[in-house]
């Protein structure tokens, strides 16, 4: 079977998001491994502008599904749309982003295919018979798997983001575009997005930043995070802020930046962490970070144990002078 | 309205764990197991409705026979009766078998909505309760943090979290599976005339030959996904640490992030 490696470009409000380009360079990887093209299907409404950049990044075929009743992700809508492209054509391997949206929609469209799907994985791979090894954490980050699919087809799996450095071919091939009638009614959709809320404005998701500036329950309240955001607004764009639950749970913080076990699982290339102390479960969420810096005056707290710097120093003296001083080598280069 | 909610039994998140001389689970020897965190959420939810609506919030767990504990703790919380699906043929099911377990567990039930948690805080696949609005051909919402049931009882709107703040307001017609995350309510504990009620609760046991399902058909054999060997991420090292003067040590920790690490 050489029906193809294909993934699953996502885009909000008409911009390609950053695990797309993942996507297709380990895709491209793993196609010129088993000698199959690669391919990427886009869904949305005025969105077949954005097919240019997956070809750039080494898409050979674009399958576009440009529509109205596309323009919201639906669940049923987007599975429907990806199933009987997949029945048809057969691909060998369907890769999609372990985001909100993929993983809402990649084990629905698995189900209806009867194949296994491999979740939030950190690394794909083709084994000396031609299969897809994909790399998978459990226990949030305490144990990984290698997990493969011998018989069904296509072999899925969802891609964490921030785990491939994005690359461009060297050579850019001209895609081959299609086209293709979206058979979707409103009949079909039994749950469908009514409005897209923003909360605080637009920010970096966590599971996207570069920077993450944590707190934990020696932040002492919610106003403090204030002097947190300060620091991660002069380590830069791709910066956010996250929390422990203990913040969390103490109120400090909201839930959505809980960073650990039952937060998000981030994998930053700086994680600060102020006043966390270092549990199991925050760990878990955060020990890939490339580098980990810990502030904390405990001088025995676990997360001096995982951090490549630490200093023993009280939060609130140590933050802002640690801004201060960032601002200044930053303006120097 | 009649509710179920689907949990699992899962290792404590400050549990350490360990992997088997085999390389092919963990060691469960030292663990502590406890209700999914992402399930009580959902207990909560269905426990509210129930005290809005009326009506019944029933469990239903696929699990080995230690998983009672957590099933007694749902109850203990208030709901009203639990379905365990427990064989030995179940175990080594993948997120799509495991699905079609649980959906042969509730198709007798009458329900308007199945509740879960978004994930298990142990195989973290996220996937079973998109398996099974598959499965049982429902609509499904996850990563839910608001439900608000209409006066009907014949959809709902949901609050659901995506990436960077935003949120997406959805209209769901019920029945419905929806996945609940943290933030959605505040579950209670269970009191203790509820630990008293909870022991007389019914628990249907259901096993292989009762859901008529055949042997084929679950476990590791049944699965399209094979999980092979289990392996721990690389430890991580102390680096550095000092201590004295804010001023001092901050200004060496900044020359550490420039020179060393260059993360700034």
């Amino acid at each position: 079977m050489s029906n193809g490696v294909w993934i699953i470009a996502e885009q909000r409000e008409a911009k390609l998001k950053k695990v797309s380009l993942e996507l297709l360079t380990i895709g491209r990887q793993l196609a010129s491994k088993i000698g199959q093209p690669l391919a990427a299907i886009l869904l949305g409404h005025e969105v077949e502008k954005l097919a240019a950049e997956l070809e750039a990044f080494g898409a050979e075929k674009i399958f576009v599904f440009d529509d109205e009743i596309l323009k919201n992700y639906s669940s049923e809508g987007y599975t429907k749309v990806i199933a009987n492209l997949a029945k048809a054509h057969q691909p060998s391997i369907l890769l999609g982003g372990a985001t909100a949206q993929g993983k809402d929609l990649l084990p629905r469209v698995a189900a209806r295919l009867q194949t296994g799907l491999a979740s939030d994985c950190v690394g794909l791979e083709i084994n000396h018979d031609g299969h897809l090894i994909a790399k998978r954490p459990m226990y949030a980050g305490k144990v990984l798997v290698d997990t493969m699919t011998p018989e069904a087809r296509p072999q899925m799996a969802a891609l964490r983001p921030n785990v491939v450095e994005v690359e461009k071919p060297q050579e850019s091939k001209k895609a081959e575009i299609e086209k293709v009638k979206v058979e979707v009614k409103p009949d079909d959709l039994r749950a469908v997005i009514k409005e897209l809320v923003k909360t605080a404005g637009e920010k970096v998701d966590l599971t996207e930043a570069s920077v993450i500036v944590s707190g934990g329950r020696g932040m002492k309240n919610t106003e403090s995070f204030k002097i947190l955001e300060e620091l991660a607004s002069v380590l830069g764009e791709g910066a956010a802020v996250g929390a422990s639950r203990s913040a969390v749970d103490s109120g400090f913080a909201p839930h959505d930046i809980q960073v650990g076990q039952t937060g998000k699982v981030v994998n930053p290339s700086l994680y600060v962490a102020c006043g966390i102390s270092g549990a199991i479960q925050h760990l878990a969420g955060m020990r890939t970070a490339k580098c980990i810096v810990a502030i904390n005056k405990d001088p025995e707290a676990p997360i001096f144990e995982v951090a490549d710097f630490g200093i023993v120093a009280d939060l609130f003296a140590a933050v802002p002078l640690l801004a201060e001083e960032i601002r200044k080598v930053k303006e120097q280069s | 309205m009649n509710i179920v909610v689907c949990m699992k039994q899962v290792p404590d998140t400050e549990s350490k764990i360990k992997i088997n001389p085999e390389g092919t689970g963990i060691e469960a020897q030292g663990i502590k197991y406890v209700m999914n965190p992402f399930d009580e959420y959902a207990v909560e939810e269905a426990l509210k409705l129930k005290e809005k609506f009326g009506g019944t919030v029933t469990i239903v767990c696929m699990g080995p026979q230690k998983a009672t504990e957590a099933i007694r703790t749902a109850l203990a919380m208030g709901a009203d009766d639990a379905i365990h699906l427990n064989d030995p043929a179940f175990e080594g099911s993948d997120s799509l078998t495991t699905a079609k377990i649980l959906a042969g567990g509730i198709k007798e039930l009458k329900y308007d909505l199945i509740l879960a948690g978004k994930q298990a805080v142990d195989f973290d696949c996220s996937q079973v309760f998109a398996c099974l609005a598959e499965t049982s051909d429902l609509p499904y919402a996850s990563v839910v943090t608001g439900l608000e049931v209409a006066e009907d009882q014949k959809s709902a709107t949901v609050k659901r979290e995506t990436e960077g703040g935003i949120q997406e307001i959805i209209e769901i017609k019920l029945p419905a599976v929806i996945a609940a995350q943290k933030g959605l309510n505040e579950p209670r504990y269970a009191s203790l005339p509820g630990i008293m009620k909870a022991k007389k609760k019914p628990i249907k046991e259901v096993n292989l030959a009762t859901l008529g399902i055949s042997a084929d058909e679950v476990g590791e054999k049944g699965s399209k996904l094979k999980t092979m060997n289990y392996s721990l991420p690389p430890e991580r090292k102390a680096g550095k640490k000092i201590e004295g003067e804010p001023k001092e040590i901050v200004a060496q920790l900044v020359a550490w992030l420039h020179t060393e690490a260059k993360s700034i």
